[in-house]
């Protein structure tokens, strides 16, 4: 007998209604949602109402997509740097001194020390600058950031290793990860999404963003802040650095760093009183105005070098010790630039360059039209196959359009409780599900036909159809499934969100036209007990 | 109420008789497409080519092309190409990669802006580095070859080794036929591009699934009837599905192309194109295959029918 029991009606239409319950947020606009939300009295338990909505992709609202890199030979020409200073630092603690003093390499540094005994002396202090890598998370790997070896005519060499630039790449985006999300909120753009994605990579997602060059400008730059001291031509320590004042002439700058802009605790955007030209005033920690305030005193006289990622931005005498802690940065600046680097500065410093790597921007007008569109050829594309099915199949083509039209709920209700992304592509996978969902319909009603026609009863004719179409039902959508899978782990953005749809469309056929349109068949049999298939 | 019929009922077509022009013709196409992907090759995007690609769409609701071409040609970046699409003053630039690594990409948006940001609206700007788009098309080859991987895994585990072949080649077929689509009517290539073939891949399969079910099963019901007649009976029997679920389908992708906006047509064309492909193929070319395969000399398929024989 066809059968459908109640306890299996129940369940059914249970999981219809809540699957479409589920959508009714994504249907509304984010002020009728909040309203709605308010709406719901206080005693029924927050859980039973749906909240989540589906999310639209920047293709679809409008915004900027941007993928940055890390540059990572800057990330390491930043790390030798340093290294080379800890040496230096050791080296003078323990009054020895190299020949030829210390070579940067671009994975590290090498000194040469002929004097055993003073290898002996510097070497294990040396070996501390090594450290172990791992964290809470992970424990210890055993393995170390720099290897430091040496060759029986003195040469030392610190190099980082593989796994030690890894680490200092993986701490890098961190870093960066905070810097650039500080950056963004201060342009007061809503919502943007930061992400890291693979090892050297962020992904900044800016909704409703249209021109994102201030963007770009903003992260753009490391905005590494630097007050040192004008130096002597030709010394031994000193950097030949770019200056603006000079128009960009070289000009020597001492290695060493009196403070930095890691020590300001504020820098605001302001006008000198006296020129009127815009500048950046600046305050620093308690740490910073000592050092600074130390340094101003031993070099009255001296000029002071202020210099902004490797440029001399200014380069100002020191009349007086600077003890107060703040001061000024000037540099014939435009109002937009004190603005943006007072920004900078406030935000910190990135640990690395930041390149473009990718970006993608869609405009709110185009994004509206997609949508617009979009839901054109849904509308469509849904009248043209259900006028199809009922001119090709009669009631049960009725019952196909009503499982289609569930179907199509039921995909939105899964996507807004798992808060997918609704992309262009997804619209169209949306528009290309409608079309293949009554494939299961078509199976099941050619079979039963077929099953009637060898001589069936209609209810015999009915159940065969159903029982021996499911296995060609598993078969067809598990080959759409292989597909739709692959796209999922490959694609990203938009592709991505096609794939989902197509997965969450394969899931929701099965419910809709083999339980659901079997149910209906089977009240509308114990209903009217027919006589011949109406088709 | 009289209902529609596009197939006929209890038809007897002799289907198998096609492979003698299908075969030539499929063989044909595919050199063809071979040589021209080795001639012409594919209008690549520049999701997989790198570069710039710019929508425009004039305030004023008219597009001057050949100012927006001669002005950006003066731009120095090097290969400009211009192209007005839809109804309403859309133009679309793209700009070839720029040489100075991922730097060197920003300064072409930012002329562009400079220059047409008055007259025209930027509704679309998208820039891909070297790098990126190095990585899209490693991923794009993946996504094609693991998916034909994949379904030569799932036809091994569901279905005999010669209907597993002869599916395989219906499915290479209509990848190659997908792939001569883009060749000549210089669509252009990219990520989306390949989901669209990664879906002609799974309709195709399913195509050809649905006819083989049925060949299994009448194989054990008929276990002394010739292939070809098999075969025949097999298409006949699930042709009026074929052609409703290509009918619904094909409806569906047709209301995507007329409406579905020029950032989708693109992918509905190919998709339209693939149905048809994938229906043709699993009738004219899959299913006569195994005539040539061979359906019956097999142990894999003697072996069910022994056990068909043992529980009856």
């Amino acid at each position: 007998m066809l059968r459908f029991s109640t306890s299996k009606t129940i369940t059914t239409v249970a999981i219809v209604l809540i699957g479409l319950l589920l959508a009714v947020p994504s249907m509304m606009s984010r002020e009728q949602r909040l309203a709605f939300q308010n709406a719901i009295p206080g005693w029924v338990p927050s859980w039973l109402v749906p909240t989540r909505a589906i999310v639209l992709g920047l293709d679809l609202q409008g915004g900027s997509h941007v993928l940055l890199e890390v540059d990572v030979p800057d990330l390491m020409r930043a790390q030798t740097t340093t290294l080379r200073d800890d040496i230096r630092r050791i080296l003078r603690d323990n009054r020895v001194s190299p020949q030829g003093g210390i070579q940067v390499t671009q994975r590290g540094a090498q000194i040469r020390v002929a004097e055993a005994a003073d290898r002996e002396r510097i070497l294990p202090k040396l070996r501390e600058l090594s450290q172990p890598i791992g964290n809470a998370l992970i424990g210890q790997t055993g393995n170390r950031d720099i290897q430091i070896t040496e060759t029986p005519d003195g040469l030392i060499t610190l190099a980082y290793t593989d796994a030690g630039v890894t680490e200092k790449v993986r701490r890098a985006v961190d870093q960066a990860i905070e810097v650039v999300r500080r950056r963004i909120d201060v342009t007061g753009t809503t919502e943007p999404s930061i992400q890291r994605q693979g090892a050297d990579r962020i992904l900044v997602q800016v909704p409703g963003l249209q021109d994102p060059q201030r963007l770009k400008e903003l992260l753009g730059r490391t905005a590494k802040l630097e007050f040192r001291l004008i130096g002597q031509q030709g010394a031994a320590d000193v950097d030949m650095l770019p200056s603006k004042d000079a128009g960009g002439e070289r000009v020597p700058v001492e290695r060493r760093v009196i403070a930095e802009g890691g020590e300001l605790i504020d820098a605001q955007p302001a006008f000198d009183g006296r020129t009127n030209e815009p500048i950046v005033n600046f305050r620093f920690n308690i740490r910073g105005a000592q050092r600074f305030g130390q340094a101003t005193t031993e070099n009255v006289g001296r000029q002071l070098a202020i210099v902004l990622d490797n440029e001399v931005v200014s380069a100002p005498t020191i009349q007086t010790p600077i003890t107060g802690g703040s001061g000024q940065i000037s540099g014939r600046f435009t109002v937009q630039q004190v603005t943006d680097l007072s920004v900078l500065l406030r935000a910190g410093a990135l640990p690395a360059k930041l390149t473009i790597v990718e970006e993608r921007t869609v405009g709110p007008g185009l994004g509206r039209d997609s949508i617009e569109a979009g839901k054109m050829a849904t509308y469509v594309a849904g009248i043209f196959v259900v006028i199809f099915m009922f001119a090709t199949y009669g009631l049960f083509g009725l019952f196909a359009n009503i499982a289609l039209l569930v179907h199509v709920g039921l995909i939105f209700g899964l996507m807004s409780v798992l808060e997918a992304t609704l992309t262009l592509p997804g619209i169209a996978g949306i528009v290309l599900t409608i079309g293949t969902a009554v494939d299961s319909n078509v199976l099941i009603y050619e079979r039963i036909r077929e099953e009637v026609k060898a001589g069936r009863s209609i209810v015999s004719g009915i159940q065969a159809g159903f029982e021996r179409a499911f296995a060609t039902i598993v078969d067809s959508n598990s080959t759409m499934a292989i597909a739709a899978v692959i796209l999922f782990f490959l694609g990203s953005g938009p592709v991505r969100g096609f794939a989902v749809v197509f997965i969450l469309g394969i899931l929701t056929t099965v419910i809709t036209a083999v339980t659901l349109t079997r149910m209906m068949i089977a009240i509308w049999y114990h209903w009217m007990r027919p006589k011949v298939l109406p088709f | 109420m009289r209902l529609v019929r596009l197939w006929p009922e209890n038809s007897h077509f002799d289907f198998m008789r096609f492979r003698r022009f299908s075969f030539p013709l499929s063989a044909l196409i595919s050199i063809l497409t071979g040589l021209m992907l080795l001639t012409i090759g594919l209008n690549f995007g520049i999701d997989f080519k790198g570069g710039t690609l710019m929508e425009l769409q004039a305030k004023s609701g008219r597009a001057d092309v050949a100012s927006i071409r001669q002005t950006s040609e003066r731009f120095g970046f090097g290969d400009v190409e211009v192209q007005e699409f839809g109804s309403a003053g859309e133009v679309s630039l793209r700009f070839p990669i720029q040489p100075g690594g991922e730097a060197g990409q920003t300064a072409v948006v930012q002329k562009a802006r400079d220059t047409f940001g008055a007259a025209y609206e930027f509704r679309r700007v998208e820039t891909v580095g070297p790098r990126v788009s190095g990585e899209l098309v490693q991923s794009g080859t993946i996504g094609v070859v693991l998916s034909v991987i994949a379904v030569l895994f799932y036809l091994w585990f569901r279905f005999e080794r010669e209907l597993a072949i002869a599916s395989i080649i219906g499915t290479l077929h209509d990848i190659v036929l997908t792939i001569g689509f883009f060749v000549i009517t210089r669509h252009e290539f990219n990520m989306t591009s390949i989901a669209a073939i990664l879906t002609i891949v799974g309709y195709s399969l399913n195509e050809t699934v649905v006819v083989f079910d049925r060949t299994r099963e009448l194989m054990r019901r008929y276990k002394t009837m010739p292939t070809e007649e098999l075969l025949n009976l097999s298409i006949n029997h699930t042709m009026s599905r074929t052609v409703m679920t290509a009918a619904t389908t094909a409806l569906s992708l047709l209301a995507l192309v007329l409406f579905g906006g020029q950032a989708i047509q693109g992918f509905a064309q190919v998709m339209l194109y693939g149905v048809v492909i994938c229906t043709y193929s699993a009738i004219c070319i899959s299913t006569p295959m195994l005539i040539y395969i061979g359906l019956r000399n097999s142990e894999a398929v003697k072996v069910p029918e022994t056990r068909a024989a043992a529980a009856e």
